[in-house]
């Protein structure tokens, strides 16, 4: 993975003194909470629902086991003993003083870590495929190209004030894992005839109160242009997007509001005058940053596992991922124990899997945006001691893609933006599944669930979604269904009106049998409702 | 009633106003009546507080009961960690949340 060099950890180490020093400036009355609160989001730093919480960047959601090892001493250390994985590929600590800030980002300063630009209106971290660099079906690792765009980002002058945030997801492979089409740029590394690599742009994409699936704007663009044409997309956004209404300046609306060919004729033009202006890192950088995404060496072994115990059989069958070399699978660390809370995991628990990824997976982990953990290497024949200390640990469920798999946010229980509690309804809905067997027979479907209108829990990409609402001051959840943020993006539809904290376990249940009633062979839910529509859904739920 | 909740400046806890000081326990809340505005300048200039505002409760068994469901959670912590509240040993205490 990549390392920082002394550019990257001088601007990461200066940036914590820099901090440092305003922090105390802010605690010694010199900052105003006004004049402070911009320093500390740029920094990571939100004031939540209880206390201050801390957002860490997790670059395209990969880790060393030392990185996950300082993650899980800054839990002990500075928070209550857990931190969150978030949709965003990064990790969230909700219990943190501000008098401990500079020493936490010291900390993470010291295993190239930090929190710059997870908030505010500016780059935030770039997100990428979970199994990038290990899938059996990706074209190249999608990983240096998120490198050299988190490098063109990072204190990018001109794109630190943006209209709104701006969220990058970098995939190269046909089957999207990283819910590409959703975000502001989703940027797919492509083939073209003549055999050259080069990237697809996607622009115009995000979920939130307005959801867009972004169009296609150029189909292929050279890998010596990728920077020049990010920046031409940027730009045009800087220049246009709305700064008059916070709730129309993402750069979906610039796009929708223009239209999609009107924007892409803008960009070209500000692309073609960028070509002639030189900005473009020279190709030898993206040479470099490649080297430190070779494979590791990979070892032919085994190619089946012993399938006697059923437990561990189902959890194979489940939770890894066909690996590009046959010995190996990856391997999903599920942080959605049945009746638990989705993408926590405790310090404790983040110091096994760091263990595990060093004796098992070449010392990687990443962070899926579906809040899981996956080590993405690991040898077939390791399959079972590593299966079995997972198990012990409450790491070992195997739901992946499941109903109990449910991506949900924070809500009301942590966050200020919240309407309504986003994880009590994970919680019972992963219960009342396990609870009814319902989970086994109903196969792929993917529950997510957001507190707000802003879809931290990406509802609006669910098989089924749960949004929460605030009515007259009581929490009411609205049922929606047919999202997918997959290769086949689609956006949910809302059923009608919504239900109570119990009506809306009870209503996914119904759901879920209408399913169970009339699939055909093979047939996801999502499959059998864009076969049969939302009819007979919204006649079982509302009669 | 209006009582007067904030955050604390250095470990950003939760704090409500008890008259004379911020103090963490919600019980300890008074009704500020007409003066939110006054008593919240004063406090966040002088820094005892950070982000104050008022908010609307209702006085039930003696103890101000926030009207919104978003302040009964910051007044105790997370529903879905008890051990994490302020009362992890009272096993009714989501009731008052809820």
């Amino acid at each position: 993975m990549y390392a920082y060099d002394k550019y990257d950890q001088a601007m990461v180490d200066a940036r914590v003194e820099e901090f440092r020093d305003q922090a105390q400036r802010r605690l010694d009355g010199k900052l105003s909470e006004d004049q402070f609160k911009p320093l500390r989001l740029m920094n990571g730093l939100y004031l939540q629902l209880h206390a201050y919480m801390l957002r860490v960047a997790v670059p395209y959601g990969t880790l060393n086991s030392r990185q996950m090892h300082a993650l899980a001493d800054i839990a002990d250390k500075y928070d209550r003993g857990y931190g969150h994985f978030t949709t965003r590929q990064n990790i969230q600590y909700n219990w943190i003083k501000l008098e401990d800030a500079g020493d936490i980002l010291a900390d993470l300063a010291a295993v190239e870590m930090h929190a710059i630009q997870t908030s505010g209106n500016c780059i935030r971290n770039i997100s990428s495929d979970h199994f990038a660099g290990a899938a059996q079906d990706e074209l190249v690792d999608p990983r240096p190209y998120a490198e050299l765009l988190r490098q063109w980002s990072s204190f990018h002058p001109e794109f630190m004030y943006l209209p709104r945030k701006f969220k990058i997801a970098v995939i190269a492979s046909d089957t999207d894992r990283a819910a590409m089409r959703l975000h502001d740029i989703g940027i797919q590394i492509v083939k073209n005839d003549a055999g050259e690599l080069g990237a697809s742009f996607y622009v115009g994409g995000g979920m939130g109160r307005t959801p867009m699936i972004a169009p296609n704007i150029r189909e292929f663009v050279p890998l010596d242009q990728l920077i020049t044409y990010s920046e031409a997309c940027l730009r045009v956004y800087n220049r246009y997007g709305r700064r008059d209404n916070k709730y129309k300046a993402r750069i979906k609306i610039l796009v929708h509001e223009l239209g999609a060919e009107e924007y892409t004729r803008q960009v070209e033009e500000e692309f073609a005058h960028l070509l002639g202006q030189g900005i473009e890192p020279p190709i030898a950088e993206l040479g470099r940053i490649k080297t430190f995404f070779t494979d590791p060496e990979f070892a032919d072994g085994a190619k089946t596992v012993d399938r006697s115990d059923p437990d561990f059989a189902l959890w194979v069958d489940r939770n890894t991922h066909r690996h590009k070399h046959d010995s190996y699978v990856s391997a999903v660390i599920s942080l959605k124990p049945v009746g638990g809370i989705p993408g926590d995991a405790t310090a404790e628990q983040m110091h096994l899997m760091a263990q595990l990824a060093r004796d098992y997976s070449f010392d990687e982990l990443r962070v899926m945006h579906t809040q899981n953990i996956v080590l993405p290497h690991v040898r077939i024949e390791d399959l079972h001691a590593l299966w079995t200390a997972l198990d012990e640990a409450g790491l070992g469920t195997p739901n992946l893609d499941r109903i109990g798999d449910i991506i949900a946010c924070p809500g009301l229980d942590y966050c200020s933006l919240a309407n309504a509690r986003s994880i009590p309804l994970a919680q019972k809905i992963s219960q009342r599944f396990t609870a009814n067997g319902k989970e086994d027979t109903l196969g792929e479907l993917k529950l997510k669930i957001s507190g707000c209108i802003n879809a931290c829990g990406h509802h609006h990409a669910g098989h089924i979604g749960i949004l929460g609402v605030d009515k007259k001051g009581v929490e009411n959840y609205q049922l929606l269904l047919g999202g997918s943020e997959a290769e086949d993006t689609s956006l949910a539809k809302i059923t009608g009106p919504g239900f109570s904290e119990d009506g809306i376990v009870d209503a996914v249940e119904t759901a879920a049998d209408v399913y169970l009633s009339q699939r055909e062979d093979g047939e996801r839910f999502l499959d059998t409702y864009r076969r049969i529509g939302m009819a007979p859904f919204k006649e079982a739920l509302y009669g | 009633m209006i009582i007067l909740t904030g955050n604390d400046l250095k470990t950003g806890a939760v704090v409500w106003w008890d008259g004379s000081d911020w103090v963490l326990h919600i019980e300890n809340a008074i009704d500020v009546g007409g003066n939110a505005e006054a008593v919240m300048a004063r406090e966040e200039s002088a820094r005892r507080v950070n982000v104050p505002y008022a908010v609307e409760a209702t006085l039930t068994d003696g103890v101000a009961r926030p009207n919104h469901i978003k302040d009964r959670i910051r007044a105790l912590g997370p529903t879905v960690r008890p051990d994490l509240t302020l009362k992890p040993a009272d096993p009714e205490i989501g009731n008052w949340v809820i």
